[in-house]
């Protein structure tokens, strides 16, 4: 018996309790999420990786769009903001740009991302604006009661797909890795020591970078489709994942229920967008140029 | 506070007021852009795009304006002093984003420099048709505040002001330029740094623990602000939330919230009066203009004095929060208003709505391109006289 599950049974609370109790904010939970539901795995992961890269968190701000894992600002106690539908990669852009000295997260849902803010992601990308997009991909749309999203597979029901979806769902990594990102890695929530262990990278790292989280929708998509509940998914993405690092991203799309390549697809170096602004207009206006914040780390 | 000089390009220019109104901006303190270009806004964050590396500050150009009005806010929650320029068909879609400055209390200036509309309309021609739209164009209920310059002086002295009112109340503060006064050059002063006054934003002195994002009193209806990074990991959301920025999807938080928002500008509405009046006292008839068209009404007005008509000038500088009491009071003597306005009648309803059937009012409306006639503002007035 753990330390903590002795504690826990003597009645005795203690932060050994949990890890993660600290970086949530307690007042505001319970959370809205269904049982079953794979964004808290993922939040677990994320707290793992705050532990595990030591960062300030004075420093660090969450930034979310609309949907269930949109809510994950929320229950973070970092300085955290609750954006617009589509909209917190350009919000984030503007919070990283007035203040360099921020690490700044974005974390947020497949529909959020990839079809309402589909524009904003490939841009970013390009631009390498140095942000941390962790995309939790449930392949539907679970706020609003199960609609198609673009990463639902060909096959499963969706409300607004009734006899099943037809449509060709993206393929996240590949669309990182093509836009420019400095990292990709896709993970399921069963896989959480690797996720926890790339959120880490991912916050150690600059540029623009983009984690793929597979998580169960128990409510909406799987029971629907007469998957299971949350457990029965977990146990898919044990008995079908297969770890491909380095692999060619254009080949590791999702079919419904199929084989699921994970693992850490990219990782390069390129320079942010503010550190090609400051070389750019250091090496054409030299003294006339004001340098703007601290563009680097250390300086 | 003064204005810090870096921005602030003293001496005398001669410049058009898209030109001037960048100005007015860097002279304010503000030191972030996300701009999309549209005509004919566009000259004004070229200029920024520009300027800015020796001022130190950052401009990006971002894929669309649905990015440029969220980007911006997200640098004020950074620190920043924040511009949003648009114009027409690129205001339609920073709609959203409108309700989230008001809803979240973001300082922001929104510059739009109106052309003829609906949808792609007249891209490169003047109108005055957004008036309601920036008052009612975002859903719910919310309140904001405008300014209406014209001249190119007025261009930077106005964005100044916008700046200010925008840290003094919270709230997106519009400037509302049209295609003529962005593009007419004309002589701009701008003054020594240290003559040009600039409100600081309301920065709390209280600790994380102590401080509570939207909390406010009954005598100050604006909350205190801080900015990301500071220690006191606030939460921000356009979701109805509690003074703690806590999402609480009650009746009474909307009933507590939503009111406080309109009464900020509403309650102070006296304070946010700023008109410039000419021959108003005993005049049979009053002129209510704004923007461009005050510079066409006033030729009419000469004209119609010179036709011994007792004819007043009423121009609205600030147009949001409309001056109804004011206008109301000028009903005791006035027995007709005139409003010409670069749109098929828009303003004029507030004026009807002001005088509340006590005098007559005469729409004079266009449907934009080009500026009115003097000849039909006068005959207007010629009638109203009647």
């Amino acid at each position: 018996m753990s330390e903590s599950l002795e504690l826990h049974l003597a009645g005795e609370e203690s932060a050994l309790d949990n890890p993660v109790l600290p970086y949530l904010r307690q007042d505001r939970i319970p959370h809205i999420w269904c049982p079953g539901c794979g964004i808290g795995t993922s939040v677990n992961c994320f707290c793992r990786a705050l532990t595990d890269s030591a960062l300030d968190l004075d420093k660090l701000a969450i930034v979310s769009g609309i949907g269930c894992t949109g809510r994950t600002a929320g229950y973070l106690n970092l300085d955290s903001f609750h954006t617009t539908h589509g909209r917190a990669i350009p919000f984030a852009t503007g919070l990283k740009l007035a203040n360099p000295e921020l690490n700044v997260v974005v974390y947020s849902g497949d529909g959020d991302l990839f079809a309402i803010g589909g524009n904003h992601f490939f841009h970013a990308a390009r631009r390498n604006m140095d942000l941390l997009v962790i995309c939790v991909n449930n392949f539907t749309y679970g706020m609003t009661g199960g609609q198609v999203a673009p990463t639902t597979p060909v096959g499963p029901t969706q409300t607004t797909m009734p006899l099943g979806n037809f449509e060709n769902p993206f393929n996240l990594p590949f669309i990182a890795d093509a836009c420019g990102a400095t990292y990709v890695a896709r993970w399921t929530v069963y896989h959480v020591r690797q996720l926890a262990k790339a959120m880490k990278e991912g916050l150690l790292k600059k540029g623009f970078r983009f984690i793929e989280v597979m998580a169960p929708c128990p409510t909406l998509y799987s029971r629907r489709n007469r998957l299971g509940d949350g457990v029965d998914q977990v146990k898919y993405y044990k008995e079908n994942s297969v770890i491909k690092n380095g692999i060619d991203t254009k080949d590791i799309g999702l079919g419904y229920q199929g084989e699921i390549v994970v693992g850490k697809f990219v990782d390069r170096e390129r320079p942010t967008w503010l550190e090609a602004m400051d070389d750019h207009f250091s090496a054409v206006l030299g003294d006339r140029y004001t340098p703007y914040g601290p563009m680097r780390e250390g300086e | 506070m003064s204005a810090d000089p870096k921005g602030v390009l003293t001496g005398t220019h001669f410049l058009d007021g898209d030109h001037a109104a960048c100005e007015g901006a860097l002279a304010a303190g503000c030191r972030f852009v996300a701009g999309y270009p549209i005509t004919p806004s566009t000259e004004i964050v070229e200029r920024f795009a520009a300027r800015i590396p020796l001022v130190g500050g950052v401009f990006i150009q971002m894929e669309d304006e649905l990015a440029a009005s969220i980007a911006i806010q997200g640098a004020v929650w950074g620190g920043k002093k924040v511009l949003n320029v648009t114009s027409g068909p690129g205001l339609s879609l920073m709609m959203e984003h409108l309700g989230y400055a008001a809803m979240t209390e973001t300082p922001s200036v929104w510059i739009d420099v109106q052309r003829g509309g609906p949808s792609t309309g007249l891209p490169t021609l003047p109108a005055q048709a957004d008036m309601m739209q920036i008052k009612w164009g975002s859903h719910g209920d919310y309140e904001i505040i405008a300014l209406s310059p014209n001249s190119p002086q007025e261009c930077f002295d106005l964005t100044i002001r916008a700046f200010n009112l925008a840290e003094e109340y919270r709230c997106p503060v519009f400037v509302m330029m049209d295609e003529v006064v962005g593009h007419m050059t004309e002589r701009v002063v701008i003054p020594p740094a240290d003559q040009i006054e600039i409100t600081e934003r309301k920065w709390t002195k209280k600790k994380p623990g102590e401080f509570r994002l939207y909390g406010t009193t009954e005598t100050d209806l604006v909350p205190e602000m801080v900015k990301a990074g500071d220690g006191y990991r606030v939460h921000v959301t356009g979701l109805t939330h509690d003074d703690r920025g806590y999402p609480s999807m009650t009746v009474p938080t909307q009933a507590r919230l939503v009111p406080r928002l309109l009464d900020k500008i509403r309650t102070n509405a006296s304070k946010l009066v700023d008109v410039r009046m000419d021959g108003c006292e005993g005049a049979d008839v009053i002129v209510v203009s704004f923007g461009i068209t005050s510079r066409v009404a006033s030729a009419a007005i000469d004209s119609a004095r010179a036709q011994g008509l007792k004819v007043g000038h009423l121009r609205l500088v600030i147009c949001w929060p409309f001056p109804a009491a004011l206008i109301q009071q000028l009903t005791a003597t006035a027995k007709a208003f005139v409003v010409p306005e670069l749109n098929m009648g828009q303003m004029v309803q507030e004026v009807r709505q002001a005088v509340n059937g006590t005098a007559k009012v005469v729409s004079v409306p266009h449907p934009g391109g080009t500026v009115h006639d003097p000849g039909t503002i006068l005959d207007a007035i010629v009638e109203a006289a009647r």
